[in-house]
């Protein structure tokens, strides 16, 4: 399937928007699957392209790819909305589907431990191989199909999450505790993702610098299934271990790498993530103005 | 894409409707004092912490880059103030113990849209608060 015309002109039109508005340096997570606490600034939206690389036994290798676009409703709640698509080599190229997440913030102030309340909707189709989390009893064998053969599964699921996090001499651990259920009359699945991660230097130095420790962040983390309702636990569940690194760039980038290694049978045997992100500072209020908000 | 439309209503409201207790603090100075109001709000203990940057040389030149990276958006070039933050020039962040304005960054100021700041190391937040204190200091 094509992508369709619409990916591709909000992919332009932000992508424009990400190289001509003013940005804002944010400390990026270092993260690609656990959520810390931490929610976009109100008014800015966060562009961000990732990547997961992962190799397939008993099926091709498959390169699966995500757009991002994080937008700061209010200081306390974020909203999320992904576009998907994979390609599976000497296979195809496909979109994949769509996932729209919001996080809320329910404490007004910084705890020892944060919680965060996580509620996406996703639209997606077998094909998808993005890895974003890892939930129920989904293994590896599940991926090694051919794309003819598992675009012709459709799922809609609705994804919670309770995300804790905090920040100690810092560095952040982060937890999440994962629910979702397939609406097509499936049980719950449950997963996990645990994070921990730390600047490499805590204080800043006077001068703008690309190579400055304080640009880098980097931990580790691990994330699995645990099973569904009828049959919770680790059995016939994939597990992975993934080291992190985020490099934010004063030219207001931020580059994010993470090798990923399956910890048994059922997993992959390796995920390379990579990521880009851009924010954009006052993104909000721009598109107000369009609609004759006052400023 | 059928998703799409909803996102977009409530993107487009969330942007237009009126903000309840929103304010202009560049055009409305004879409400400016409520932006403050939160110093008020920091807690005694937090209000007692030293700075432990106060004696360092680079502090307050580290903590402008950090303002010019993370701040200036939202408080002005200078820190006088703009549509979406008030001014760290004022008498009132001024004189609040550096324990306030640190408490302020670590948890934010929620309902007026300033997120937590926790997600810089605390010594960066401290290079912040030396960096603001430094505003009301006399040249020379």
């Amino acid at each position: 399937m094509p992508l369709p015309k619409t990916f591709l002109i909000v992919v332009t039109v932000v992508g424009c928007a990400a190289f001509s508005a003013p940005a804002s340096r944010a400390q990026e997570s270092p993260y690609f699957v656990t959520y810390d606490h931490y929610l976009e600034e109100p008014g800015n939206l966060e562009i961000e392209y990732s990547s997961t690389f992962g190799t397939q036994r008993g099926g091709n290798d498959f390169h699966a790819y995500w757009a991002e676009f994080a937008y700061g409703v209010k200081a306390w709640w974020t909203t999320e909305f992904y576009l998907d698509g994979q390609t599976t080599f000497g296979d195809s190229t496909i979109f994949t589907g769509i996932r729209w997440e919001n996080r809320v913030r329910p404490l007004k102030r910084e705890h020892f431990i944060n919680p965060v309340l996580y509620v996406e909707y996703e639209n997606i189709k077998g094909t998808e191989k993005i890895l974003k989390e890892v939930e129920g009893h989904d293994i590896e064998g599940d991926f090694a199909p051919s794309n003819g053969t598992l675009r012709k599964e459709h799922k809609h699921e609705i994804e919670t999450k309770l995300i804790l996090s905090g920040t100690f001499k810092g560095w952040n651990i982060s937890q999440n505790t994962i629910a979702a259920k397939n609406l097509s009359n499936e049980p719950w699945e449950f997963g996990y993702a645990i994070g921990v991660s730390r600047p490499l230097a805590l204080k800043a130095r006077a001068k703008r610098c690309s190579l400055c420790p304080q640009n880098f962040t980097a931990g580790v983390e691990m994330y699995g299934g645990l099973g569904d309702r009828h049959s919770f636990g680790l059995h016939n569940t994939s597990h992975y271990l993934a080291p992190v690194l985020v490099w934010n760039l004063p030219s207001d980038w931020a580059l994010r790498i993470s090798p990923g290694f399956g910890l048994n049978d059922n997993s992959h045997r390796f995920l390379l993530r990579w990521g880009v992100s851009r924010e954009i500072s006052g993104f909000g209020p721009m598109i107000g103005k369009l609609f004759g908000r006052r400023p | 894409m059928k998703l799409l439309l909803p996102i977009l209503i409530l993107f487009v409201f969330s942007e237009i409707a009126p903000r309840a207790g929103a304010q202009d603090h560049s055009n409305q100075p004879a409400k400016r004092d409520t932006a403050y109001d939160e110093i008020a709000q920091a807690p005694a203990k937090a209000r007692a912490k030293r700075n432990p940057l106060e004696s360092d040389p680079e502090a307050i030149a580290a903590g402008r880059a950090l303002f010019e990276q993370h701040c200036q958006e939202c408080h002005g070039r200078s820190a006088e103030g703009a549509r979406r933050g008030p001014s760290l020039r004022a008498q009132e962040v001024q004189t609040a113990e550096p324990g306030a304005i640190f408490w302020i960054l670590s948890n934010g100021v929620v309902r007026r849209g300033m997120s937590d700041w926790s997600k810089l190391p605390a010594p960066q937040r401290w290079e912040l608060v030396c960096f603001i204190k430094s505003l009301g200091k006399k040249p020379g």
